[in-house]
């Protein structure tokens, strides 16, 4: 291959890259919209309680700060393994960082459905009223893109083993970096209008 | 390559202290104060908007820099589209309730 051809490969696969991110910066974008208006739902739905219990009866925050000081942490580490990958380090210092960001995940998410289990067993389930529905209709959600990240850590530690730290591999693990971060953006929204003002 | 993996660190370090700090803020206004309540809202929302442009900017990589724009143009739009409807949402249902009372 000439340097021509070879210099030409390399800007187009630098170009995809780029449009690789930014497509996923377009679907993120999306994704905002639809919390977005999740939260605008559960904001007219705080005072619907019907008579059943209110945010402050069903909410704790001694959880909830737990849950936020996980995913914060879980938000660095996950920067910390596309440090480590995109200046070369080691492979196992790239995995060590994914999977301590997936321990991280999944305490989160062990902490919010003992939370939520509690909710039903306070006599708060989502059918008790439009307050209630609102907010197992947000919350869970985001639990719900908590999960999906999860397994896409999982799958990025699969696929980093077995085809090592390809390109595409690269891009990859770069986009899950942008979804987990755009996760901790969502929560900041969750703990601050849900949980805090609730508990005001 | 190494001075500019030290600075890439030394962003997401300051990024992590300053959304620490500013969650702990946060938390403590609710836990630690007894001001009215429309001032703790007020000044939690402050804190997570705050939070949000300090995430956006140290861990998202959203920069003022030229090579942005195209990004930043996507997140002005869904601003946009987030304020009309979310905000469209609240007007028109607050209204209503009012008007049910």
């Amino acid at each position: 291959m000439s340097a021509y051809e070879s210099g030409h490969d390399a800007l187009r696969s630098h170009t995809t890259a780029e449009e690789q991110l930014f497509g996923f910066w377009v679907f993120l974008m999306s994704d905002l919209v639809l919390f977005a208006l999740l939260f605008a739902v559960y904001a007219t739905m705080t005072s619907a309680t019907a008579g059943g219990p209110g945010a402050k009866q069903v909410f704790g925050l001694g959880s909830v700060a737990i849950q936020t000081g996980v995913l914060l942490a879980s938000s660095f580490t996950i920067g910390m393994a596309t440090l480590a990958m995109t200046y070369g380090r080691s492979r196992g210092s790239l995995l060590l960082w994914l999977a301590v960001t997936l321990a991280l995940g999944v305490l989160f998410l062990g902490l919010e459905v003992r939370d939520l289990m509690a909710m039903y067993a306070k006599g708060a389930p989502p059918t008790r009223s439009g307050f209630l529905s609102a907010f197992f209709v947000l919350v869970p959600t985001h639990g719900l893109h908590v999960t999906a990240g999860c397994v896409w850590i999982v799958t990025m530690i699969v696929q980093v083993l077995t085809f090592g730290r390809s390109g595409d591999v690269k891009t990859r693990i770069l986009r899950l970096s942008l979804f987990w971060h755009f996760l901790d953006v969502v929560w900041v929204g969750i703990f601050t209008f849900v949980y805090l003002q609730g508990l005001a | 390559m190494n001075a500019d993996y030290r600075r890439e660190l030394q962003s997401y370090l300051a990024g992590l202290a300053i959304a620490a700090v500013l969650t702990v803020a946060a938390f403590g206004c609710v836990v630690w104060t007894d001001w009215p309540r429309p001032a703790v809202l007020w000044v939690t929302a402050a804190l997570a908007a705050t939070q949000v442009a300090v995430h956006l900017r140290y861990f998202l990589h959203l920069t003022w820099r030229r090579s942005n724009l195209d990004r930043l143009q996507l997140v002005a739009f869904t601003i946009l589209l987030v304020v009309l409807m979310a905000g469209g949402t609240l007007w028109i249902l607050g209204n209503l309730r009012e008007r049910m009372m």
